[in-house]
């Protein structure tokens, strides 16, 4: 029965892990409907309601949410993780959008050309470290407060949390020089609704591996020269 | 007397166009620093006022604004051009992504080393067969002047900012789509929208070799 939020994607990450990882923070229990087939997708499409005929998409109050940034935005305005003010909201639209471009780089890096890999982990991490994470680093250090924003949790923080747990994946040391991050890590992680969503049978996805690209390329039939120019 | 935004960016479309588009739009008069050189670029990152290195920014309110979807929708939200609750603000937000990426694609066909024509034709038909009709469909399910709550929103700027770079790559693309052409028509019409049109304005042209040559050296990409 619903009310719930239902996610339309496939069985992994991609773009549809920031919408779980906003959901679960703010407390919301959603439904998925997995994606296993070519057909499965085919026939979504059919249906009508992927505007763009992509996914991700978020069918919640009646609405067929679609564009990442678009079902992001709308959860967390319902939910009070967006800021107090105009201005507020801008800061958090900067802070997450910056996480984006790193979330994008970790999300596309399995799809690099053979060989390359090390060149573009290093360029991920060479990212993190000298673009993305001084930013934030600086933030905290420079108000001082538990929070990106405003004093008070938004969806800033939360991206922030699911985006350092990734780049940890690719270098478990990766925070070594910014000691703000990691007493905001873990602070994140004891809080109540993102503890269970660490737990171990949760929604969370795990990290792409062969099997899941493999998957992913058969549902949505691309293949990877696609999005290879994605990677700079 | 508030002080006019100030726009930092190359002398080009871009990723600034849009936020001249929704200022012009909105009637609010602003100031333009063009960046020709990478001293310049680096003296702004020096100066810190570039949050991820990167431009555009755009100085108002007392804020470095950089990431251009967050100035956008400051901006929209400033302006009311963002809807008048949650739902028309995600219809917006929906609408408005599609057609960004779509400028998107537009911009990079001049930074594409391969053959740009073919890159272009691929656009255009990417216009007429994924986003065209969604907005053509849209207009003809509720058949009002504009795109969400009948309400002039940052959708329609966007949309018809949409075409008429759609149109310079081919002049026909809206030829199937009569409820767009009159959409165009009505819009462009909108005073403010009408003075941007006007040569002389702000309004940037498309990308030349030029543009891309100064970009690439001030970014050193």
């Amino acid at each position: 029965m619903s009310g719930k939020p239902i996610l339309h994607y496939f069985n992994g990450r991609g773009r549809m892990e920031s919408v779980r990882w906003l959901l679960a923070a703010a407390g919301v229990e959603f439904e998925e409907k997995i994606l296993k087939s070519a057909e499965d997708f085919e026939n979504l499409v059919k249906g009508g309601n992927l505007m763009y005929q992509q996914v991700p998409m978020v069918e919640i109050d009646g609405l067929n949410l679609v564009q990442t940034r678009a079902i992001l935005k709308y959860i967390a305005a319902k939910y009070n993780l967006y800021g107090k003010d105009l201005k507020e909201k801008a800061l958090i639209d900067m802070y997450v959008e910056g996480m984006r471009d790193l979330n994008e780089m970790i999300m596309y890096y399995p799809l690099c050309y053979p060989g390359e890999e090390e060149k573009n982990l290093n360029f991920i991490l060479e990212r993190a470290t000298e673009r993305f994470f001084p930013v934030y680093e600086k933030a905290l250090k420079s108000h001082g407060k538990n929070y990106l924003v405003g004093n008070q949790m938004s969806w800033a923080d939360i991206q922030l949390f699911e985006a350092i747990l990734m780049v940890e994946e690719l270098k478990s040391d990766i925070l070594s020089a910014f000691p703000k991050l990691q007493e905001f890590k873990a602070r994140m992680s004891k809080l109540p609704s993102i503890q269970k969503f660490l737990q171990p049978g949760s929604q969370r996805k795990a990290k792409m591996d062969g099997k899941n690209l493999a998957e992913a390329k058969k549902i949505f039939k691309f293949d990877d020269s696609v999005f290879l120019k994605h990677m700079s | 007397m508030a002080e006019k935004p100030r726009l930092y960016y190359f002398n080009g479309r871009g990723r600034m166009e849009s936020i001249r588009w929704l200022l012009a739009a909105a009637g609010v008069e602003f100031e333009e620093v063009f960046l020709e050189t990478r001293e310049q670029y680096l003296k702004l990152l020096e100066d810190g006022h570039l949050l991820f290195h990167q431009v555009p920014l755009v100085e108002m309110d007392g804020m470095k604004l950089t990431q251009t979807r967050a100035i956008l929708s400051y901006l929209a939200a400033k302006y009311n051009l963002y809807g008048k609750d949650l739902k028309e603000t995600a219809l917006i937000n929906m609408y408005v992504d599609g057609t960004l990426d779509l400028m998107m694609s537009i911009a990079l066909i001049s930074f594409k080393p391969s053959d740009q024509r073919q890159e272009a034709e691929l656009v255009v038909e990417k216009a007429k067969s994924r986003y065209f009709p969604v907005f053509e469909k849209i207009l003809k399910n509720h058949g009002q002047d504009f795109l969400v709550g009948n309400k002039f929103s940052w959708a329609d700027i966007q949309l018809l900012e949409a075409i008429l770079m759609v149109e310079e790559l081919n002049a026909t693309a809206l030829s199937k789509f009569p409820l767009l052409q009159a959409f165009k028509t009505r819009i462009s019409n909108i005073p403010t929208i009408k003075k941007f049109l006007q040569p002389g304005s702000q309004r940037k042209f498309p990308p030349d070799d030029h543009y891309v040559a100064t970009v690439k050296m001030i970014l050193q990409i």
